[in-house]
């Protein structure tokens, strides 16, 4: 194992955020303030509450999982993506490290920072509505499976992305509609019975789902399957991550 | 002694079918300096990125110190440092970040005292803590070498060092190579300057399309070179060569207008001397004299024609 490429690419990738700070801590925590005033206060009442859980409380888990999926995939398809466009990449691929190590730096680096990022906009929230958190322990795992399987998603997102805009597209056409409809700001209880059963289509709702649970247990799935789903999608990521190293897709000719 | 670097039946076809290496063999000793010379889309660069291990190879095998570039490729990539031909850097990093970076990916640790020594050597040193975007394009190519030495290699690949660079940095760095192979440092370059090839290299290898076409010392090639031709230009014009010229080297050219006398300039007698005098007893007058020397350049043309 060579701990010290691992250790070079995760510091590279912080100390990118760093530099950026405003850029990856502060808009993000920003917006989530915005939306606590657009839902929270204008909305919540007349809201009140959804499942015995005041209306502004509720929200908190989907809005840190909106901030946790869009910055995990962010921050890990430009990490590994602008490497290749200004064709940096040369060093990785000449360096003795395997792929798993390449992955382990990037992805470990890109999940750190939306953890970091998911608890400054639990401590944000914390001032302004009440939290309570029944399972810490559960809480903290959805947080890490979810910032690991997304930027584990977005990696290959950087990879696959020739451009720019590709590098935008799945964010904003895919991720974001899936977590505004998979219950950040709602139960799907509220929706009417056919579209409840589309929703379950939505990776996204038990992913939300269970982490709402570990706060306020209610829950719109069950938090087994929650979890199960949760393994699914790092399955998949992992397998397809092993699949372009294995092949060298866009990366290696 | 095991080779630095060996190349066995290399080839590489592209998904596209183009194919750019062709059944290549070649050993690089150990401590030379290497200089691989071809025209543009010759194959050089994709030679050197099989070898680094950014490219996959099609078939044949790579030995880096006895390592094989794939099945043990932590080994055979830890030795090698790259300096690549585009000036690709982390714009907004500063030199020191980044050849500690470069450092720890081959998997050493920190060492700052390396890193001084590295940044000094390459007149660095002053701007360590400055933003790589702000550093000139010379002082960018600097960064790339020091990169590539953070980390010790024992074998240095240098893909066109000298491309856009101006004569007194082109000077340095031909210092800079010079004392890194004292060091031991094997060094394969690629150029397609001949004069640099000339000023730097052990041996020279030729590549054209994607094929070998010849590899040789450059003490070898150059006594080639040392190939002089005299032309004597005929008052009347000959049809046989005179018998009391016959034991000199000569040739009937120009439909008999002219002699031709080939010789070396590097052997103790050139045997001009005697021709003159032979000339003369032959009563053979002639009208101008011309010497030319074939350069490495019209060789080297020569062979990429054919």
């Amino acid at each position: 194992m060579n701990i010290y490429a691992v250790w070079a690419i995760y510091r590279f990738e912080m100390a990118r955020a760093l530099r950026t700070v405003f850029q990856s801590i502060i808009s993000p925590v920003i917006s989530t303030v915005l939306y606590f005033v657009v839902f929270g206060a204008a909305m919540g009442s007349r809201v009140t509450e959804i499942d015995g859980v005041a209306y502004g409380s509720f929200i908190v888990p989907g809005l840190i999982m909106l901030s946790l999926l869009t910055q995990s995939i962010a921050n890990a398809s430009f990490g590994i993506y602008f490497p290749r466009f200004v064709g940096t990449i040369f060093e990785l691929l000449s360096a003795p490290i395997s792929y798993f190590e390449m992955v382990l730096g990037y992805v470990g680096a890109a999940a750190t920072k939306s953890i970091v990022l998911g608890l400054i906009i639990l401590a944000t929230a914390s001032f302004i509505v009440p939290i309570h958190i029944a399972h810490p322990f559960w809480m903290l795992l959805f947080l890490v499976l979810t910032a690991a399987t997304f930027s584990l998603f977005g990696f290959i997102i950087g990879v696959w992305a020739d451009g720019f805009e590709k590098l935008q597209i799945i964010p904003l056409l895919i991720i974001t509609p899936l977590t505004f409809l998979g219950g950040s700001f709602y139960s799907i209880n509220v929706l009417p019975p056919f579209w409840q059963k589309i929703s379950l289509f939505n990776p996204v709702v038990y992913l939300i789902s269970g982490f709402r649970w570990s706060f306020y247990e209610v829950s719109d799935v069950s938090v087994g399957v929650s979890l199960a789903m949760t393994f699914v999608f790092l399955g998949i990521c992992l397998v397809t991550v092993a699949w372009i190293f294995r092949t060298g897709y866009k990366i290696k000719n | 002694m095991k080779s630095a670097i060996e190349i066995h039946d290399l080839s590489k076809t592209y998904k596209t079918g183009f194919s750019a290496l062709k059944n290549i063999n070649l050993a690089i000793r150990k401590g030379e300096i290497f200089a691989l010379l071809g025209p543009n889309g010759a194959g050089k660069t994709t030679l050197i990125s099989i070898i680094c291990g950014i490219v996959n190879k099609s078939t044949g095998t790579i030995l880096v110190d006895g390592h094989d570039s794939v099945s043990d490729y932590k080994a055979a990539r830890t030795l090698i440092g790259l300096v690549p031909q585009e000036l690709t850097t982390d714009a907004f990093e500063t030199p020191w970040a980044t050849l500690s970076f470069s450092r720890g990916l081959f998997g050493l640790p920190p060492n700052p005292a390396h890193i001084e020594k590295i940044l000094k050597q390459l007149s660095l040193w002053d701007k360590k803590d400055e933003k790589i975007m702000r550093l000139s394009g010379g002082m960018k190519r600097r960064v790339l070498i020091g990169k590539a030495l953070a980390h010790e290699p024992r074998i240095l690949f240098l893909d066109e060092p000298t491309a856009g660079v101006d004569v007194a940095l082109r000077k340095d760095m031909w210092q800079i190579v010079r004392d890194l192979r004292s060091s031991g440092v094997t060094i394969i370059l690629t150029t397609h300057y001949i004069d640099e090839a000339e000023e730097m290299a052990d041996r020279i290898g030729v590549i054209n399309k994607g094929e070998m076409i010849l590899v040789e010392d450059k003490v070898t090639l150059l006594h080639k070179l040392g190939q002089k031709k005299l032309t004597i230009q005929l008052v009347k014009p000959l049809k046989a060569i005179p018998p009391k010229l016959k034991a000199h080297n000569l040739q009937i050219a120009q439909e008999g207008k002219a002699l031709v006398f080939n010789y070396d300039t590097h052997a103790e007698q050139t045997g001009i001397a005697t021709l003159m005098d032979d000339l003369k007893s032959a009563k053979l007058a002639f009208s101008d004299l011309a010497t030319t020397q074939s350069s490495l350049e019209d060789i080297f043309v020569d062979l990429v024609k054919k």
